[in-house]
Parts: C-alpha cells; structure tokens; sequence
C-alpha cells in the first residue's frame, strides 16, 4: 500500500480539491480515473462542486471528452428502455430495474457520469418464459448456446444467460434473484419485488427500495470476482448513501433490513470502505448497528488486506507489490462465494477443459 | 521552444526509456515512452521539428511501446503496445514499431478526442482555404495528397481531418504521411527532396513508409483553416482527372460514415456534418496522373479567388 492515498480518492472525497491541482497533479489524476472509468463522473462532480470552468483548459477539454461518451449512452440507455417496456407491456410484469439502468432510468447522483454494458432487470421466477419468450420475439437472442452454460445459468445462477438484441447488440440480464441459487446467502426476491418503487414518469419502469439498493450495489461488488470497476462501484455505494441518507428513516432502516435480507456481511463492508476510502458521512449509530454484520477479527484483517488493494483505482501508480495477490486472490473468492466447494471444483474443470474455447468463461 | 530535434538523440533516448517523451502534435500532447532504439532513430527522424513539453506537463495520452520478454526476444521477437496500462491491440512483428506507433496515435485521437467531429480524411490547405479528402484505405487518398503536400499545398493532416465543433473551422494535425505498396515508389520519385521511413513490409496494409511532414506545416499547426471543398478521391488507372458534383444529401451520408463518432456526438456531429456540407463544394474525383490531379486543385482554388 502506498503511504499517501491516491490523488483519485482524495478528489472523491472532496471534489472541490480539483481547484488548487497543478498541472503535473492533474496528468496523474486524469490517468488515474480514466483507468477507473471515472472520467465523466469526475466532470460531473467538478460541475457540481463549481469548479469545472476555472480548471486548465486542456483539463476541461479532457472531461468533456469523456461527458460526450456519458451523454450518448444515456441517450441509449433511454432508448434502449423504452424499447423493453414495449416489447414486455404485454407480460404485465412489473420491471424492476438493477444497478446502472436504475440509477440512470430513475436519475440518481449514483448514476452521473456512469457507464454500464447490460441493462440488469429483476422478474418473479414463476415469469422468467414468459419475459424469455417476449424478449425473443422482439428481436432479443439468447447467449450461451452450449449445454453447460444453459444449464450453468439456469439451474444454478439467479439469471438467464445473458440475451443480446440481433440488430443493436445491446444486451438484458433477466434476473430472478440478487444472489445465485447455489450461495449459502439467499435474500428472498419476493420481499425485495414488494418493497419496489416505481420510477415516476418512467415508463412502468421501478426500483428497488433505497436501502434494497444500497444492498444489492453492496452484495454485489463484495461478491464479485474481478474489481476492475471496484473503485467505482464503491463510489456508486458512496452515492447512494450520500443521496438516500437525507431521505427521513433510511439510515435507522438500513442495519436491520440487511439482516432481515442476510446481507449483514455485505453492508459492514460497504460501510466500512465507503467511510475509509470515501469519506462517506455514516451516522455513528449505524456503523455500530452494522457491526454485526463483521467477520472475525483475523478473517477481517485478511479482507482489509485484500479491499484495501482491489478498491484502488486499477492504475500502475496505485498498486504495490502485493495488488496482483490481492485481486487473484478475491477472484478465487467470487467463485467461492457463488457455489459450495465441491460444485466449484466441477465447474472450474469444466470450463478449462470441456467447453468449447469460443465461449469466454463466465 | 523545445523539439525533438533540440533535445538531441541521447536525451531523446533517455527520456523515451525514462519518463517518457511528451511531443505536441497539432492540439494534442502524447507521453511516449519506449526502450526501443529503432523507434527513437524513427521519432528522431520523422518529428525533428515537433515542440516537446517538459516532464510534469498535461499530458492527453500516454503510450508505451516495449519488445517482448522471455525467449520472444529471441525467436521472433515483437512490439507491444499500452495505453497508459492496458493493451488495446495485439503485438506485431519488432520491425513494424513505428508503424504502430503511428497506428496507435491516431487511435488516441479518434477513439476519444471528442471535442472534434473527427473525420477519416485527408486534409490540405492553401491560402487559408482547405480541401477534406475523405475516402476508404486503396483510394489513393495519402498519395494525392503527398503530392498535393510536396507541390504547395500545406498539410494538415494525411489521415485525421479535425472539425470544431463550435465554429466549423478545421485544427492541423500534421504528422507523417503513410504511404503503401506502389506509392512508396511513387512518392520517393515525385518527392526526391522529402524525407522517408525504410519501408517495411507485411504489414495488415501491405508495405508502409512515411514521409516526413514538412517543417513549415510543422511549425504553423496552430493555424486553423477554413474548409472550401470536399473531395472524394478515386484513382483509377487511365482515367483523365475529372471532377464530378456530390450532391449535398449524400455528401452528408458518406461524410458521415467516415467520421468515427458521428454517432458518439449526436445532435452536435449531424450540426457539424450539416454545416460543413453547407460551407463547401462536394465532389467526386477521378484521377490516374498526379500532375493533372494538382491541376485540378489549383483550378479550383483559382476560380475560388
């Protein structure tokens, strides 16, 4: 671990800092958060913080570049949207909407600047055929054609394979669950699905609750294998506390409804690194409520050791000798974490050896 | 102001193996860095007299350029290149370092600068006035205008036409002209004085050699022009050169599908193509023989003035 933290996590902290950088600060923090993927998000905080026109030039003219790139997908995303509503009207299945396609359908501070690939959404599983079979008539294809995967997706994980639209590539994960069938953690979908919000003016479109949210982006990047995008799903975290903390009840909702939800593990971590690395505000009352969530002592130091790295913006001037470790070994977790040993074993096998090598593993 | 050429080669080398070399092209600024000796021969000699930044300025892109590892070096060894940490393209073959290079600058460019519609277009310019030159690889778009270049015209660029988007004006971005194939030859005798790369050959696009951009469009790269016509070239042997009107629609579509992010730039990119068909004339050009397609250009400035 470097002794100062990176300039990145300082400026997310405290976007107003962007106003006394230099230009040598500035080469450095651009190159840091476009390896994050933080460059347009970085604009929109500098907006935000009204100090975006007294930045250099050449820096400006850098996090427009970037702004343009956010500005056409939401455009995209919209589209993309409106195009889902129609095709699943018919179903009368209430669309709930995950992560970024929720942040941006719904116009959330998390989903400023954010770049996504799929648009997640979440289905009662007794309607996963019935929204297949629509999508599929509307011009979306399934992924994943080969036996393993199907079954791989259908038997054991908490989504379709991901299913692609033939003309715009672009591509829906039908969800029926946050977490797989064969995690030891199981949050009912039933209890999420009926604390569901719809989004206003948006197409029949919801949301999960504000504290849902906030667990799901939790469990989610603290179950992952690949934190490529770590520090900015953190930052989305980070967002969404900041943005749902004001609202009346969330904050004395949220230690509770993680452990009705068995994501009391997932919340502590969030807390922990969002105040640690972000400086996220958390009433004290609830990092202590939250605490029950905590692993042990030694196991907590381990995970310290692994987060601490993997939350850093994946830039060669933000790791030290261990970073590589550190990210292989929360790899190995990811896959832990989705299946029991034995499973995972089988599964890895397999796709080293059995599945056809056209197929990226999943 | 510093160039590449002031530094001199040792400190050319040490700075591309050390913190990298930060080399304003047009109104960007790139940190190279690469141990490759052939490669600092190739910048020495293609961009002598492009303006170096010193270390701790804001750099736009940063690029490395690195051999292989391990027995690699040995057997057939390659040229990698990162952008700032990640690999965006497979390596090639060791000799083909400079090519890459220049690959991987216009890559930069139209993969990101955004502020610009940015056309896949050669771009010249005489009495402030510019002719775009947009047309797909084998049109012979490069050689006319390496010829246009080596005849009085300026070069702006040979590959990235830049068009602002607030006022339809276009940015220089002179850097080596890449050549292919025949036109090597072509060139080296239609341009005995210019300065040229080794040619090097099974490339993707067949043998590539560049030909230094002339010091003056060096040195005035900051002067922005205005564009006056767009021409889409065609050589085709035997054919007498011949200008054929575009009408405005369709010199729209096909500007269009040369710009790389047209689409990225939405309303802005159909306002930028809309005016600037509007500021030009648009033409379809045929042509087999160099000194009558200069001609032609020289025609149309002339009935311009």
């Amino acid at each position: 671990m470097t002794t100062a933290p990176p300039l990145l996590l300082k400026v997310l902290c405290e976007p107003a800092a962007m106003a006394q950088l230099d230009e040598r600060d500035w080469d450095l923090l651009l190159r840091q958060t476009l390896a994050s993927n933080l460059a347009a998000t970085l604009g929109l905080l500098a907006e935000e913080a009204g100090v975006l026109a007294a930045l250099p030039a050449r820096v400006q003219r850098r996090l427009g570049w970037a702004r343009t790139v956010w500005e056409r997908h939401l455009q995209a995303v919209d589209f993309e949207l409106r195009q889902i509503a129609v095709a699943l009207r018919e179903t009368g299945v209430p669309l709930i909407l995950l992560k970024g396609g929720a942040y941006a359908a719904a116009g959330l501070p998390a989903g400023a600047g954010r770049l996504f690939s799929d648009i997640d959404l979440l289905v009662p599983k007794e309607r996963l055929a019935d929204v297949e079979s629509m999508l599929l008539l509307h011009g979306w294809a399934g992924t994943h054609h080969d036996a393993y995967d199907q079954r791989y997706y259908r038997e054991w994980m908490h989504e379709l394979p991901p299913m692609q639209h033939m003309r715009r590539a672009s591509v829906i994960d039908v969800h029926h669950a946050i977490l797989p069938e064969t995690a030891a953690a199981r949050p009912d979908p039933a209890r999420l699905r009926a604390a569901a919000r719809p989004i206003p003016g948006g197409d029949g479109f919801y949301t999960l609750a504000p504290c849902d949210m906030v667990l799901h982006s939790a469990v989610h990047l603290f179950s992952e294998g690949e934190y490529h995008h770590g520090l900015r799903d953190l930052f989305d975290l980070h967002r969404l506390l900041n943005g749902f903390g004001a609202e009346p009840g969330f904050w004395a909702a949220l230690p509770a409804r993680a452990r009705e939800l068995e994501l009391a593990r997932p919340l502590f971590y969030a807390l922990r690194y969002c105040t640690r690395l972000l400086g996220t505000p958390v009433p004290a009352g609830v990092l202590e409520a939250a605490r029950g969530g905590a692993p042990n002592p030694a196991l907590l130091a381990l995970m310290d050791a692994l987060f601490l790295r993997a939350l850093q913006p994946p830039h060669p001037s933000c790791a030290d000798a261990f970073d590589g470790a550190a990210r292989a070994a929360l790899y190995i977790r990811g896959n832990w974490l989705r299946m029991p040993p034995l499973m995972l074993s089988r599964h890895l096998l397999h796709k080293a050896f059995l599945s056809p090598k056209a197929e990226p593993a999943q | 102001m510093l160039t590449v050429a002031g530094l001199g080669r040792r400190e050319l080398a040490a700075r591309l193996r050390g913190p990298g070399l930060r080399l304003q092209t047009g109104p960007f600024v790139t940190c190279v860095q690469s141990p490759l000796a052939p490669l600092a021969e190739s910048l020495a000699a293609m961009y002598a007299d492009y303006p170096v930044l010193e270390e701790g300025s804001l750099a736009d892109f940063h690029v490395r350029l690195s051999g292989s590892n391990g027995l690699r070096r040995l057997l057939r060894p390659q040229v990698h290149f990162h952008y700032d940490g990640m690999a965006p393209f497979q390596p090639l073959p060791l000799n083909q370092a400079f090519p890459m290079f220049e690959w991987a600058m216009n890559w930069c460019v139209s993969s990101q600068a955004n502020s610009w519609l940015v056309i896949h277009a050669a771009v010249i310019e005489k009495g402030g006035v510019a002719a775009i030159l947009p047309a797909p690889p084998g049109s012979g778009k490069s050689t006319l205008c390496a010829a246009l270049v080596n005849r009085g015209w300026r070069l702006l660029s040979d590959e990235l036409t830049l068009v602002r988007l607030d006022d339809g004006r276009v940015d220089p971005l002179p850097r080596p002209v890449s050549l292919k194939n025949a036109s090597i030859g072509i060139m080296r005798g239609y341009a005995p004085d210019a300065a040229f790369t080794r040619p090097v050959a099974d490339t993707v696009k067949g043998t590539v050699a560049h030909m230094r951009a002339s010091s003056e469009s060096v040195a005035r790269a900051w002067q922005a022009a205005a564009p006056a016509w767009i021409v889409f070239p065609k050589w085709e042997a035997g054919a007498p050169a011949e200008l054929t009107s575009v009408p405005q629609a369709r010199a729209h579509m096909r500007l269009a599908e040369n710009a790389f992010n047209y689409s990225l730039l939405g309303k802005a990119g159909f306002h930028a193509v809309a005016r600037l068909v509007d500021a030009v004339d648009t033409f379809d050009f045929r042509y087999s023989v160099l000194d009558e397609a200069i001609a032609v250009f020289e025609q149309l400035l002339l009935e311009r003035a």
